[in-house]
């Protein structure tokens, strides 16, 4: 363990070295969504029985920094190592693959929550959003990071070069979190359209992670989690059977 | 005694390019092993499949009798790599990079070595720099401290004086060579072929994936014995020594002669000509010509 130990830390020291813009730069752009949306939207009637749109934005906006943050981290990390040859390093020593895979994904975990923790913070100033599930909070903020760090493993595995990886993230990320109701309630959609965003897993992750702050979500959490839960153990298998494989990184 | 190295028919393709093609090699314990091959001839691949960085086609590949697939974690850490490419991660300082790489290896307190490693390699005044800062050359001094950052037995070096200057490879030869009096294997590979023969005990040369020629230094050198006589005349070259030329430019001649005592002859003849000798050197058969038979040679 002590290998995974050593990556792991390398990702943390990775982030320490890149500065408090590693955090404080997703935290404003963030904070300039509420700014925006809840100036906008604030005059709407209650999303939720006494909740206020700004209120109700602010689980929806930490958690996807959380998504956003978890996926660029292993993602960039990943592809950014292996395009430039520094992977090498790794590959040449006795790091078990799922010892690698565990390493990329708690770090991109770690950030994610730092990063959010940051963004709810500084919610604060707007509304205060109530926790009435911690537990539910801090579960769905785990499962979401994982989910998308194995996700950004998956990416950088597969990136050949750096427009790949922001294709991945323009086509694939942005708009699963965009439309994974982290703005709205999926009820204000028409019926269709809440259909489609019940194939989208990024919605259960919000919707969970809601769950905990109102106690009241669109669908029943257990349901969230039964989703969240399978989604991450698929993406981990694959991206544990890529680098079991040596697909792309062992050529 | 178990080989340093053991492959096996080890086999290679990347689409149509067989990259390495049935090699058999074994490495003794303790050697100073050169691999020797023009651009493309497998080397890099050899390496990288004993390194697991590549997966082979069929073949078995060992470290000290460790399998370098099933055993991976006692194999990796038996061996050091120094990679062909000047790679490094920008994000650390030169000494992090060397403590991030003990930990790969399973190293937490490895503190003394790294300071005893840069300072064979020059590099204790670069500790605190950042990776990015340093010149080419430094940055080829990391790539082989980290190389040998957990004391491999077997160490692997990739070109490792590729685009470097003089000091840095004397530097980097004289800590490589006590290594190897101390007992570790080195493996190397270098476009220098003079430093392949002052360093190497041995020497393997591959063309297109194959082991061309297996042998010792001294055995290679003397498997072209003879010498060879440049020779700037005045007249023209007696028709009698004609068979004897390997180049001509005007009146300058190169001779390849069997023996020294093929030598007087020469001059007789040169003599009886009345052809005026106006320079002359004899040269001795290097590695250079060596390898340029060996792999200049038809498959």
């Amino acid at each position: 363990m002590l290998s995974f130990y050593a990556l792991f830390y390398k990702e943390l020291l990775r982030i320490w070295n890149g500065g408090i813009q590693a955090v404080l730069a997703p935290v404003l752009s963030t904070l300039l969504y509420l700014l925006i949306f809840s100036h906008m939207l604030e005059q709407q009637t209650e999303i939720y029985p006494g909740v206020r749109y700004t209120a109700f934005l602010i689980p929806g906006l930490v958690m996807m920094t959380v998504l956003q943050i978890a996926y660029s981290n292993s993602s960039t990390s990943l592809s950014a190592s292996k395009i430039t040859g520094n992977l090498v390093f790794a590959l040449l020593a006795p790091i078990a693959y799922w010892e690698f895979f565990l390493a990329y994904v708690l770090a991109a975990v770690v950030r994610g929550l730092v990063v959010g923790t940051g963004v709810y913070l500084a919610a604060l100033w707007f509304a205060q959003p109530p926790m009435q599930f911690p537990c539910w909070i801090i579960l769905f903020a785990l499962l979401g990071g994982a989910l998308l760090g194995s996700l950004g493993v998956v990416a950088g595995i597969w990136a050949e070069n750096f427009d790949q990886l922001g294709g991945y993230a323009n086509f694939i990320v942005t708009p699963l979190t965009f439309l994974s109701g982290a703005f709205y309630s999926i009820h204000s959609l028409p019926s269709f359209w809440q259909q489609v965003s019940r194939l989208n897993p990024f919605f259960y992750i919000i919707d969970g992670f809601r769950y905990g702050f109102f106690g009241v979500s669109d669908i029943s959490p257990w349901l969230s989690l039964a989703v969240v839960s399978g989604s991450l153990l698929m993406l981990a298998g694959f991206a544990l059977a890529l680098l079991k494989s040596g697909y792309k990184l062992r050529l | 005694m178990l080989p340093a190295v053991d492959v096996r028919k080890a086999h290679k393709r990347y689409g149509s390019l067989h990259a390495v093609d049935g090699v058999d090699l074994r490495i003794e314990q303790g050697e100073f092993f050169g691999l020797l091959g023009p651009n493309g001839a497998g080397k890099t691949t050899l390496i990288n499949l004993l390194a697991g960085l590549a997966r082979p086609d069929s073949g078995q590949f060992s470290i000290l009798g460790h399998d370098v697939v099933k055993q991976y974690r006692t194999s990796r850490r038996l061996l050091g790599v120094v990679p062909q490419e000047l790679v490094f991660d920008p994000n650390f300082n030169v000494r992090e990079t060397l403590r991030l790489q003990s930990g790969y290896f399973g190293l937490r307190h490895n503190e003394a070595w790294i300071d005893e490693v840069m300072h064979h390699l020059d590099l204790t005044d670069k500790a605190e720099t950042n990776m990015r800062r340093l010149s080419g050359g430094m940055k080829r001094r990391v790539l082989v401290a980290q190389a040998l950052v957990h004391k491999p037995p077997v160490i692997v070096l990739d070109e490792p004086t590729a685009g470097v200057d003089v000091e840095l490879r004397q530097t980097m030869w004289r800590f490589i060579q006590q290594l190897n009096r101390d007992g570790h294997t080195i493996v190397l590979t270098t476009h220098y072929l003079e430093e392949a023969e002052a360093l190497c005990g041995r020497i393997a040369m591959l063309k297109q994936g194959r082991i061309m020629a297996l042998d010792s230094t001294q055995n290679l050198l003397g498997s072209m014995a003879g010498v060879r006589v440049r020779l700037k005349l005045a007249g023209a070259l007696p028709a009698a020594l004609l068979p004897q030329i390997a180049e001509q430019t005007g009146e300058d001649y190169l001779l390849e002669l069997p023996s020294y005592q093929s030598l007087e002859p020469v001059l007789a003849e040169l003599r009886m000509d009345g052809v005026e000798i106006k320079e002359m050197a004899l040269e001795q058969t290097d590695l250079e010509d060596v390898f340029m038979r060996v792999v200049g040679r038809a498959c």
